[in-house]
């Protein structure tokens, strides 16, 4: 909105949509352009190819891109695409790989072929299963946990931080503790069942390829519940107050408020917060490689680790980088999905924004 | 609307809401108590690695004598060993330089893309602006694997430099988008003030924009740290020996042996790898938040 109304202002001054400078004077800045450029003329100041460069718009703002355009180009652009050619080589560690085509992909097959590579197709099959079941969650107890902390509550801010902290943690560090927290013999929620009598037995945890997956995905949804419950939060707190009296006058109960008044108006920042929240999830490393390394027997392997295993362990660049390359399909599903939610949402704004 | 028979002593202050519907037995059961319960359940991993890296060994592995949840006899000699007889001070200045130098190249990097985006207006800003946030959702799972092998190229292998040069990839799209947010709320007119006395335009960023967008640079800067300090799997890729090695990455390959005595030590070590990152936290929670709300509204 306040940028709107800058706009407005910039126009003054000879920014934004405005035709470019004219090419005969091509060291005016915008001010000289509009205000004493157009009384004193070209004539009494005619700058030199220096004076350009500091002046003159397009260069100026390629100069103040120049240090962060050079660090995306070499460390982001220039390995996405060499990620991209890596996957059609035989790369390996310390060896130029050579043009292979698709081969690396075909040796990853189809799931329904009978010389498929199985174990990168559990990876994708955990990996869906890893985030549709954590994201679900996360974004149930994440809504919970944000309508929650929107109530009049005693020391609000302290409980705030208090939620927040699961997100500053170091993700390891955390995975480290929960990886003690789900040790075969000395679980406390092994203990504590025990001697509620509810268990006979140690739960082994990470052992079994089933409980392996749940605790990962606990530990997952425990990491982002508090970014999504605070950004969420963030969207409740503009939502007036006003709109639910005026809903609870018109006979509205607690869940029709929330369906028609609340969730309505949170939409935008829902599609948002989720598209990277399941980003992340998708990709997901750190937890996994700090919990299990994607045991027992490679049933809880993410893509994620799963071409890291390939790549760097057993040295199959060009195999584990087709493995990385085969998650952009799906991330670009989600940025899509992000798309629409972020047009949504100019649109309630009611205009185009950049 | 049963509730609308309790008392309304507060009915007249706007900021209560509708909350005077509400009885407090009502409250307790739908707010206080889940409220509770889920704080509990974030809180304890945390609370559980405090207290096994001041809990006795004997104490760890006897749960039968010793109630777990609690310690009896706490000791330091977890953290000791760890500060005094490991690389453990190693780690943590190399996790922090790296965090720090990373944070200051990518903000220098994005205060710089911000401004240009959001008042210089080149041609085609808007497309810059749409790419970097793009960038922002490349995630560094499909890029480590051909970084490997440019790092590899540049000679930077096994050197914290190649995590200083790699980091800003991961910060420099999240600090530039937030910082074109807040730079978009300071008014033009103080530019044109600046541009009609002949201030340049890099004296008009370091002399009225950068003050202004201290709060901005805060928020961009504790995160970026945070982000750095969290970051796993380019450290995991790139460095090789031991004196290198960041907190995370040496957590978790150089401690791990079969040794039934190393969860204190672990979770010592977990625990002085957090507490920085959590104590600066809780300075600037505030901006903590900001920087998270913010890029995701912008």
């Amino acid at each position: 909105m306040r940028g709107r109304a800058f706009r407005g202002a910039a126009v003054f001054v000879g920014a934004g949509g405005e035709p470019r400078p004219d090419r005969r004077r091509p060291g005016t800045s915008e001010m000289t352009e509009n205000t004493a450029g157009r009384l004193a003329g070209a004539d009494l100041h005619r700058p030199g190819f220096y004076d350009r460069l500091k002046i003159n718009r397009n260069w100026l703002g390629f100069w103040f891109m120049l240090p962060a355009a050079l660090i995306l180009m070499l460390f982001l652009a220039y390995p996405l695409g060499k990620g991209f050619w890596l996957s059609f080589t035989d790369a390996k560690i310390g060896r130029e790989g050579a043009w292979i085509g698709i081969e690396n992909y075909e040796w990853l097959g189809l799931p329904w072929w009978d010389d498929a590579d199985n174990v990168f197709w559990l990876s994708v099959f955990n990996t869906l299963l890893y985030t549709v079941v954590a994201s679900i969650l996360k974004f149930v107890i994440g809504l919970y946990l944000a309508l929650l902390l929107n109530e009049n509550l005693p020391f609000k801010a302290l409980i705030r931080s208090i939620v927040l902290i699961p997100f500053v943690v170091p993700t390891v560090l955390s995975a480290i503790a929960f990886w003690w927290i789900f040790d075969s013999q000395f679980s406390i929620i092994s203990w504590s069942l025990r001697h509620l009598g509810l268990l006979d037995h140690n739960i082994n945890f990470l052992g079994d390829p089933n409980n392996a997956r749940m605790s990962l995905i606990f530990a997952n949804v425990w990491r982002g519940v508090p970014f999504i419950a605070i950004t969420l939060l963030a969207g409740l707190q503009t939502v007036s107050p006003s709109l639910y009296e005026a809903a609870t006058l018109d006979g509205a109960n607690r869940w029709q408020n929330f369906r028609y008044v609340t969730f309505p108006i949170l939409t935008p920042i829902i599609a948002v917060v989720m598209t990277f929240s399941v980003l992340l999830t998708f990709t997901d490393f750190q937890l996994v490689w700090a919990m299990t390394r994607g045991g027992p027997v490679n049933s809880t392997h993410l893509m994620a680790t799963l071409s890291y295993q390939r790549a760097i362990l057993a040295g199959n660049l060009g195999e584990g980088a087709a493995i990385a390359i085969s998650m952009v399909p799906f991330l670009l599903v989600a940025i899509m999905i992000s798309w629409f939610g972020l047009q949504r949402r100019k649109w309630q704004q009611g205009g185009q924004d950049d | 609307m049963t509730e609308a028979t309790a008392p309304r002593p507060h009915l007249t202050d706007a900021s209560e809401g509708m909350t005077y519907l509400d009885t407090a037995s009502r409250r307790a059961v739908t707010v206080y108590v889940p409220l509770f319960l889920i704080m509990v359940v974030l809180i304890f991993p945390f609370y559980w690695m405090v207290l096994t890296a001041i809990k006795p060994d004997e104490q760890l592995i006897d749960l039968d004598t010793y109630n777990p949840f609690f310690v009896v006899n706490p000791t330091l000699k977890h953290i000791n060993k760890l500060l005094f007889e490991s690389n453990y001070p190693v780690w943590l200045w190399n996790t922090m330089y790296v965090s720090v130098l990373a944070t200051a190249l990518s903000l220098v990097a994005s205060v710089l893309a911000a401004y240009a985006i959001v008042r210089i207006r080149y041609r085609g800003a808007q497309w810059v602006g749409a790419a970097i946030f793009l960038a922002y959702l490349v995630p560094p799972s499909i890029l480590f694997i051909p970084l490997a092998t440019i790092v590899q190229a540049y000679g930077l292998f096994d050197s914290p430099m190649a995590l200083v040069l790699v980091y800003p990839t991961i910060l420099i799209p999240f600090s530039t988008w937030l910082l074109m947010g807040y730079f978009k709320t300071i008014p033009y007119e103080l530019e044109e003030c600046a541009l009609i006395d002949g201030a340049s335009r890099m004296q008009i960023l370091t002399k009225i924009i950068l003050p202004l967008a201290v709060p901005g640079l805060i928020s961009a800067g504790i995160f970026s740290l945070t982000l750095c300090w969290n970051e796993f799997i380019y450290a995991l890729t790139f460095l090789s020996s031991t004196e290198n090695k960041t907190v995370p990455v040496a957590i978790v390959s150089e401690f791990v042996d079969g040794d039934i005595y190393r969860w204190g030590s672990l979770m010592a070590g977990a625990l002085l790898g957090s507490l920085p990152l959590v104590i600066l936290y809780s300075f600037f929670v505030e901006h903590y938040v900001s920087a998270m709300t913010g890029a995701v509204k912008e």
